[in-house]
Parts: C-alpha cells; sequence; structure tokens
C-alpha cells in the first residue's frame, strides 16, 4: 500500500510549552486514521503541521513524499490541492453564500471558468451532503450540523485525496453526531479518501476508524483497531473509551 | 501602544509589519488580481461612508466660517472668509478629520472583520484550501483604502465649501459664485497636490492597519474588539506622522 503521509519524531512547541514531543505515524492510501486524545494533547496541532499551516520544530513530515516544512510557496500550494481540511467550526466564509463557499476554492485554487462545470460540481456536492436546497442560503442561516455538512462539501469540492477533519462531530447532538460519521463514510466510499480524523467523540471514532491513535503528553501511548484499544489490557487506555 | 511595549516586542512588530507590507506589495503583482474584491470592497469603503463624509465636511465649513467671522470682522478683513476656508478645509483640515474619521469607521471595520475571520479560523481555511488570503482579502482593502480615502476628501473639502457659504450667506449678502469665485481663487497647486497626495498615504495607513490588526489578531472574541480598537488608535497615530512628515516635506521642496 502506498504511504500518503510520514511523519517521524515529530516535535513543536509554543514558547516554553512543549506540544508535540515527538510524534511517529503512517498513513496508507484510503486508510481512515483517528487521532483520540483529551483537549491539549496535541491533536490540532499534528494535523496542523500535516496542513502545513504550522511547521515543526524537529522531525520529518512527508506528505506524498514531500518534506512540508521544505516546500516553497508556490509547491505548498500545489499540496494544499491535494489536501482538505475541514475546521472544527467549519469555517464557512460568512460573507458569502453557500454557492459562493464552494465556488471560491473552485476558481482560485482548480482555476475553473467553465459555469456549468463549476454548477454540476456545487449540485453534486451538496446532494452527496444532502444540502441541496441550502445553496442560496447564508452560512448564518445554517444549523449546527448543515455547517459542518456545509464545511464537508465545500471540503469535497476540490475533490482532495487526503481530507483531515478537526474534531468533526463538536458541538453536535448525539443524532448530528452520528450522522455526521457515517457521512464521513459515505463520502471516503464515494470520493475514494485517505482521511486523518481528529477527535475526542468516541462513538465517531468507532464508525470512522480503520485504526486508532491514542495521544496523550504529545505523543502516541498506543495503537490499534477500536475493539483492541476498548480491551487494552492498560487501565489509563481503557479509560478513554468509557 | 508602540510605546508601552520592551523593546524587543517592538522590533518584532516592527518587523512583522515589514514582513506584512512586503507581503502586500507581492501580492499585487501576482496573477490572479481580484478586481471584483476591490470594487466591492471600494463601494463598502467609500460608497457607505459618503453619508459621513457629506455631513462632517458641510459642518466643518460652517464651524470654521462661524468662528473666523467674528475675528475677521474686527479686522476689516471678511472678505478673506471664503479663501481662509478654503485653504485651511483644503490644505489641513479635511484631509485630517477625514482620514481620522476613516480610521474610526473603517479601520475598525477591516480589523474587526479580519479579526472575526481570523478566529473562526476563515484565515487558515482559505490558506489550506490553497487559495491566497493576503491576495483576496489584504490587497484589495489596503488598495480599495488608498483610492476611495482621497476621493472622499475631494467630497468633504466641496461640501466644507458649501458649508463655508452657508455660514456666510446666513451673516451677510454673499452670493455663492462670488463666495466660490474667491475661494478657489485663493488656491494654487501647491495647496491642492500635497493635500491631495497625503490623503493617499492616509488611506493607505488605514487599510494596511485594518488588515495588519485583523489578521494578527489572537484566538478568541476578545481579540476582535481588541484588534478593532487597536487598529483605529493605531491608524489616527500613523495619519498624525504622515501629515507631519508631507507637510515638512512639501514645505521645503515648495518653499525651500
Amino acid at each position: 500500500m502506498e504511504i500518503v503521509i510520514a511523519i517521524k519524531d515529530l516535535k513543536k512547541k509554543f514558547g516554553s510549552n512543549e506540544v508535540l514531543t515527538g510524534i511517529d505515524l503512517t498513513v496508507q492510501k484510503g486508510e481512515n486514521v483517528v487521532i483520540l486524545g483529551k483537549s491539549g494533547s496535541g491533536k490540532s496541532v499534528t494535523i496542523k503541521c500535516i496542513a502545513g499551516l504550522l511547521t515543526q520544530d524537529e522531525g520529518s513530515l512527508k506528505v506524498f513524499d514531500e518534506e512540508v516544512k521544505d516546500l516553497d510557496e508556490d509547491a505548498l500550494k500545489a499540496l494544499r490541492c491535494r489536501l482538505g481540511f475541514l475546521f472544527q467550526g467549519a469555517a464557512l466564509y460568512d460573507s458569502m453564500t453557500v454557492r459562493e463557499n464552494l465556488v471560491f476554492p473552485l476558481k482560485r485554487v482548480l482555476k475553473l471558468r467553465d459555469k456549468d462545470e463549476i454548477q454540476k460540481r456545487c449540485e453534486e456536492v451538496l446532494q452527496a451532503v444532502g444540502l441541496e436546497d441550502a445553496i442560496d442560503k447564508m452560512p448564518s442561516d445554517l444549523s449546527g450540523g448543515m455547517r459542518k455538512r456545509m464545511g464537508l462539501a465545500r471540503t469535497l469540492v476540490v475533490k482532495p485525496e487526503i481530507i483531515l477533519y478537526d474534531e468533526p462531530t463538536t458541538g453536535l447532538d448525539t443524532i448530528t453526531s452520528k450522522e455526521i460519521s457515517h457521512l464521513v463514510m459515505d463520502m471516503k466510499q464515494q470520493y475514494q479518501t485517505t482521511s486523518v480524523i481528529i477527535t475526542h467523540d468516541i462513538p465517531c471514532a468507532k464508525i470512522t476508524a480503520d485504526r486508532i491513535l491514542i495521544i496523550d503528553g504529545g505523543k502516541f501511548i498506543a495503537e490499534g483497531t477500536y475493539d483492541a484499544l476498548e480491551n487494552s489490557e492498560d487501565k489509563y487506555i481503557r479509560s478513554f473509551f468509557k | 501602544m508602540l510605546l508601552q511595549m520592551p523593546f524587543k516586542q517592538t522590533l518584532i512588530y516592527i518587523a512583522d509589519q515589514a514582513d506584512f507590507l512586503r507581503s502586500f506589495f507581492k501580492n499585487i503583482f501576482k496573477k490572479g488580481f481580484e478586481w471584483e474584491e476591490l470594487f466591492r470592497q471600494s463601494y463598502i469603503i467609500g460608497y457607505k461612508s459618503i453619508g459621513i463624509t457629506v455631513l462632517t465636511g458641510f459642518i466643518l465649513g460652517v464651524v470654521l466660517t462661524l468662528q473666523s467671522q467674528p475675528t475677521l470682522k474686527d479686522f476689516g478683513a471678511e472678505s478673506y472668509i471664503p479663501r481662509m476656508v478654503a485653504v485651511s478645509i483644503i490644505r489641513e483640515i479635511g484631509p485630517v478629520i477625514i482620514a481620522l474619521i476613516c480610521a474610526g469607521k473603517i479601520a475598525s471595520g477591516i480589523g474587526a472583520e479580519l479579526g472575526s475571520m481570523n478566529v473562526t479560523e476563515q484565515i487558515a481555511a482559505m490558506e489550506v484550501s490553497g487559495a491566497n488570503p493576503v491576495q483576496f482579502l489584504v490587497v484589495p482593502r489596503i488598495l480599495a483604502c488608498a483610492i476611495m480615502v482621497p476621493l472622499l476628501t475631494i467630497l468633504a473639502d466641496a461640501m466644507a465649501l458649501f458649508g463655508g457659504y452657508a455660514a456666510s450667506a446666513l451673516g451677510g449678502d454673499m452670493t455663492l459664485q462670488l463666495f466660490f469665485s474667491k475661494a478657489l481663487g485663493g488656491l494654487d497647486y501647491s495647496d491642492i497636490i500635497p493635500a491631495f497626495i497625503k490623503t493617499i498615504f492616509f488611506g493607505f495607513a488605514i487599510g494596511f492597519i485594518g488588515c495588519f490588526k485583523g489578521f494578527n489578531s489572537n484566538k478568541g472574541t476578545e481579540s476582535v474588539g481588541l484588534a478593532a480598537n487597536s487598529a483605529v488608535v493605531t491608524a489616527s497615530i500613523w495619519i498624525i506622522v504622515i501629515d507631519g512628515i508631507v507637510v515638512q516635506v512639501s514645505n521645503s521642496l515648495l518653499y525651500g
């Protein structure tokens, strides 16, 4: 299997606060990896480093076999065209309608100019996430769950190969959380994406994970399938699943 | 604000601003200039500030005339009122007052808008999607300010002259034609050109500071307010500093 993300001994600190103390991770193409951990354990920092939003202090981080910190502006832009990032709050551009949110990356990142092609892509992703009727709404008119769906639609519209999910179910009720988790799986099937999902939501991890890594104190302390970790001999590891 | 910082932080702050400025100039000439966004921002910054500009300009003219009328009357120099109003409004009061008003209205708006986008990770979302947030958010806003603030100042100057005429007409038998002929007759290019040039710098400073503060706001809702507030204070200080520099430079160029 092709390795799309390879991280070795990744370290990152902010001032004197060491957030990542030595992360090792490989993600294979088509795999759904869930990073589980408490707040402040370094989950978000890890995926922000993968996306090139933060630069590590030490260690190696390769995406599609390219060392992210060594990429120049254009190469990083090209890499980001192959990555999708769903932010915790969806990060919808609130001065734009749903349609404009979708058109934005199509015009500026993929440089699409054909109106029919743009319209087709927008309709296709909105249909995939079940938001066909919201195309002319403003983000402020959408509910929490709809915003997440919309965020996912905007991520998918450029057809990324890897999607990084930052707490996709945070702030949602149990039913909507499950819907979003199943949607993540549906999108994986439909768009053949690789996913790195960071969460502290156990049901979400159970639904979406091929493999789970538990992060604590800035490094991974356990790795395995959901069932294996849930029945771990280590009491501390089991405590994450209660 | 700058004065309250320790030396090292002050240097970092200046370096950050220099880097932001470099990034702005680098992105102006990049392929894919955001014309549509420039027009949209020009509309928001310019058209939506017309009301306050007209009102301020008119009242400035009225007040300046009413305040100076008694003194000039004592010296028998009442006929100099149109010229005095025109020179003082066009050379100094109009540009500075309108720039300060724009700092309050526009720099705070930009600071709050971009600060809020930063807090809600919209800027990071643009960046991570491969779009260029400086090209889309910063360049059009700064250019729109640099274009619209001079135009707003011209409008305010014209309204101030009308205000001056209205106040003169109330207290005497001044006609509109006579007022404007005396006001404009007393002006030459050395009054108009340096004043116009400095409004471009004022506009640039307003847009630049608003964008810089918003872009570099911290996380958390409180920082949105701080970004807006800091944008107004810093832009106002810059306006006064630029005014001082431009007056000094233009005086030495024009009068030796």
